[in-house]
């Protein structure tokens, strides 16, 4: 891929995830926020098929935009009835604390990020990534990948537990 | 049969400790069927006894070359103790002394406890008490001795404060369990000089060392270590001055005065002397002082029995005399006699006590002597038995004392003449004091009324020990008990016919005395009394011996109590609630960051990754260099 | 300046601030939920970043997102499901009510 592309897609990514990521913080409305993060993770999925990972971007649209935002949205509808105005509110009082914490932890994070030389000569662009997956799943990650699979069942199994509540009686 | 006992002995404790712990916890409300155990248990005890003198006279095991078992009990670093059997003719002599009394005792207690509510508690302490005096007969070495020594105190705590409802019962339990510490706490430091000293404790091994350290370095250590040991046996067998337990310990009942407080208990402490004689007796100044407190305690003993009015104190203090005797044998050197007196005093106070019991039973629990009266006719069966244990007390011949008492007075001849001469006027005494007993309680005109029969279980044990009571001494001296109990070469008893005509004698003396006093009552007790004025309120107050520690405890420790009263009202509780009240304070601040707010929780946890970070910062040269050489992450 | 590994790394850096950020301030679970997926996303973009440049032979870097991501969606289940029920229990979805374990 062309480097120009390159640079101007990953900054429109870039600024479309961290602004809809700010959206979700600063919305009002809880429904709004929900919006703003499926346009977040629709953004990530735009970098993740920067990064030579097509299959990872279908994934994340898939899974997180489609799915996940989907099953929240739906959690809102069901738990909330009156209107949704000022459903999201920040609470005053831990502004700040939180603003204190989180920008310590930024800078610390940047602080390494900016010192540390990796070396990124080498790109990885393996073009048949599906089939390179696939290949790694079932093979070297297979025992994992079964794990994977039996969590799924138990979190789909306790997510019915939990919601349908323990027989009290 | 014999060598099964032999290599079994272990089983002797084991089985009336496994009756105490079925009794103690399934049985206690199943009376007839806890007594049947325990009797049971401790029938197997004395039949292995039988099969283990069989195998000591069959297979020769002799006192120099004993039979032993072990098998390791703890083992750290420079630290090993063993547990095990010893077997030889002393602790077999034990042994079967003390299942014979245990068992006849447990058929006594069936019907001397009937009804009474604690039935099952009684024969589940009974057992442990069996157990831990069997376990302490065949310890082979001071540590396991001393379990199964504070073992016995225990079930002596326990029996006479069987009674715990009544107040007496309580604070005598608790009497005897602290004046035996006291000398237990002695023992406790003699066994750790030991082990500090020669690194073991066992028997067989001190032994051997204790010669090579004697010749090496002189007796000036070792005969601290003998008076701290000699500590436990004065508290436990009920030595001047730590005696003052054992009279109170007759608010138990009778069977167990019988059997803890006369025949097996206190003469523990005898037997650990005995058993520890190649150190004792290697130490002349600590034989002195043996011999000596002997003496005096047997003197001392038969002295207050002489004034006292309760029938069991008086035996009571008859026992303190007796173990004196003991104690004043082993100091003189003759383990043989004292032994021999160990075991013929086992029966005929047993059976003392087990007559008083009967007694007091048929009088409604009437302790006093000079209440009671004429019994002559009313319990034919217990004055016979009765009138056999006072004249084996007191030595005439041919009952068992008699030939004991006289071991040990020739004994005692042989050594010293002033110890000779206490022995004979407490030989005297005694048999006055016996006398004074019998003929106030069996003679004279009937002051009871109403008499409560004796029942057969209580009677059967009576003849037993009676029928003990005068034959033991024969049969020890004409079997020669010297040659299998001893220590040394073996003892051939020659009887001094010169010091047991004068014994005899006196004994004599003394009961035509008491008859005159207090049979046919030519001469008033009263007047006596009177006459002998002061020396008669002092031995009836027992020389004031409880008052004086009673002054001593206000004097000191009610002081020092306060002192520490204090020292702990201010300063250390000062320090403890100021400490506590510092914790509580902290806490209180603490718990306000315990919001319950999982958001804060989650700040603070980012807070924590944050301190990680850094630290990754300040390495961060490092990782630079690992990834420039090629390292991947 | 060629878009490289760093700028990833700064870019899920600002994502996983704003979630954190969203975190703590946020007082509706359904809230505080998306803003740890949003989280989670920032990290999935540093095993992306990792896996494409730094030199490596196979895609396991992706291997780990796809396991990330199967987390996510088990977490998401079970943290609705936890969601219902306290609100099934406690009537409401704001966190700050549901302080039971204060000390």
């Amino acid at each position: 891929m062309n480097d120009g592309i390159f640079t101007v897609m990953f900054y429109l990514a870039a600024i479309i995830a961290v602004t809809a990521a700010w959206g979700v913080i600063y919305c009002k409305n809880l429904v709004h926020s929900a919006l703003f993060l499926a346009l977040c993770f629709i953004a990530v999925a735009g970098l993740y098929a920067l990064l030579n990972a097509d299959f990872l971007a279908a994934v994340q649209i898939m899974v997180y935009a489609g799915t996940v935002v989907i099953l929240i949205v739906l959690g809102i509808m069901m738990t909330r009835r009156v209107s949704m105005d000022r459903s999201n509110v920040m609470e005053k009082s831990s502004i700040l604390g939180a603003a204190v914490v989180s920008l310590l932890l930024l800078v610390c994070l940047l602080l390494i990020f900016l010192n540390v030389s990796f070396v990124d000569s080498a790109v990885n662009d393996i073009q048949d990534t599906v089939g390179a997956l696939a290949q790694l799943l079932l093979t070297h990650y297979v025992l994992a990948f079964e794990i994977a699979a039996v969590l799924l069942l138990s979190a789909m199994i306790g997510a019915i537990v939990l919601a349908k509540g323990a027989d009290e009686k | 049969m014999e060598q099964f006992a032999l290599t079994h002995a272990w089983l002797i404790p084991l089985v009336p400790a496994a009756a105490f712990a079925i009794i103690g916890l399934f049985l206690q409300n199943f009376h007839k069927l806890s007594a049947a155990i325990a009797i049971l248990a401790i029938t197997f005890g004395f039949v292995m006894s039988l099969g283990i003198a069989g195998a000591v006279f069959n297979l020769g095991i002799t006192v120099d070359a004993p039979f032993v078992q072990r098998i390791e009990w703890i083992k750290i670093a420079g630290l090993q103790f063993d547990m095990g059997v010893i077997i030889d003719p002393l602790s077999v002599l034990m042994l079967l002394v003390v299942t014979l009394v245990s068992l006849l005792v447990q058929i006594y207690s069936v019907g001397y406890m009937k009804g009474d509510k604690g039935f099952g508690r009684f024969f589940s302490y009974m057992s442990l008490f069996s157990a831990s005096m069997l376990g302490l007969n065949i310890s082979i070495n001071f540590v396991q001795m001393y379990v199964f020594w504070e073992l016995v105190g225990l079930c002596s705590y326990l029996l006479i404060g069987f009674y715990y409802y009544r107040i007496p019962a309580r604070e005598a339990a608790k009497k005897a369990f602290i004046t035996t510490r006291i000398g237990d706490f002695g023992l406790l430091i003699g066994i750790l000089l030991l082990q500090m000293l020669f690194g073991t404790v066992d028997f067989i091994q001190l032994r051997q060392v204790i010669p090579v350290y004697l010749m090496a370095n002189g007796a000036g250590v070792l005969t601290i270590i003998g008076i701290l040991l000699f500590m436990g046996p004065i508290g436990k067998s009920g030595q001047f001055p730590l005696h003052v337990w054992l009279p109170d310990a007759m608010e138990g009942p009778a069977p167990v005065s019988a059997l803890i407080h006369a025949a097996t208990m206190v003469v523990a402490g005898v037997y650990l002397v005995a058993r520890a004689y190649f150190l004792f007796a290697s130490l002349p100044i600590l034989m002195n002082i043996i011999a000596w407190i002997g003496a005096f305690t047997a003197f001392f003993g038969a002295s207050i029995a002489f004034s006292q009015h309760a029938i069991k104190r008086i035996l009571a203090y008859s026992t303190i005399s007796q173990l004196g005797y003991m104690m004043l044998a082993l100091g003189v050197g003759s383990l043989t006699a004292s032994m021999f007196h160990l075991m013929t005093h086992a029966f005929f106070k047993s059976l003392l006590f087990l007559c008083a019991g009967a007694v007091m039973h048929a009088v409604n629990e009437e302790a006093d002597i000079f209440k009671m009266g004429g019994l002559r006719r009313k319990m034919p069966v217990v004055f016979v038995t009765m009138t056999i244990g006072v004249l084996a007390i007191s030595g005439l011949p041919p009952f068992s004392g008699f030939f004991s008492k006289d071991a040990i007075l020739a004994a005692a001849a042989h050594v010293s003449m002033p110890l000779y001469l206490i022995g004979i006027v407490t030989a005297f005494m005694t048999a006055f004091y016996m006398a004074r007993l019998l003929f106030l309680v069996f003679f004279g005109e009937s002051r009871q009324k109403e008499v409560h029969k004796v029942s057969r279980f209580m009677q059967l044990p009576l003849i037993v020990l009676a029928a003990l009571a005068v034959v033991s001494g024969l049969g020890g001296y004409v079997y020669n008990f010297g040659d299998w109990v001893r220590f040394g070469p073996p003892v051939v008893e020659h009887m001094d016919w010169l010091l047991a005509s004068t014994s005899t004698l006196l004994s004599l003396l003394a009961f035509v005395l008491a008859w005159n006093i207090y049979g046919s009552k030519r001469w008033s007790s009263d007047i006596i009394a009177k006459k002998l004025g002061i020396i008669y309120t002092i031995t009836f107050n027992k020389y004031y011996i409880d008052e004086f520690y009673a002054l001593l405890c206000r004097i000191f420790i009610d002081g020092i109590g306060k002192i520490m009263y204090f020292i702990d009202l201010y300063i250390i509780d000062g320090t403890v609630n100021a400490v506590s009240a510092l914790v509580l304070l902290f806490s209180k601040l603490l718990s306000k960051f315990q919001t319950g707010q999982v958001q804060r929780y989650a700040a603070v946890f980012v807070c924590g990754v944050v301190i990680l970070l850094l630290c990754t910062i300040m390495y961060l040269d490092k990782v630079n260099g690992v990834l420039a050489a090629g390292g991947a992450f | 300046m060629t878009v490289g590994m760093t700028h990833f790394l700064i870019l899920s850096a600002l994502l996983f601030c704003i979630g954190l950020y969203g975190l703590l301030v946020k007082r509706n679970l359904f809230s505080i939920l998306m803003c740890i997926e949003l989280m989670l996303n920032a990290v999935n973009i540093n095993f992306a970043a990792f896996n494409y440049f730094l030199p490596m032979p196979d895609l396991s870097g992706q291997v780990m997102m796809i396991f990330s991501i199967t987390v996510a969606a088990a977490e998401v289940a079970v943290g609705l499901a936890l969601i219902f029920r306290i609100y099934h229990d406690f009537a409401t979805v704001n966190i700050d009510k549901i302080n039971n374990m204060k000390g």
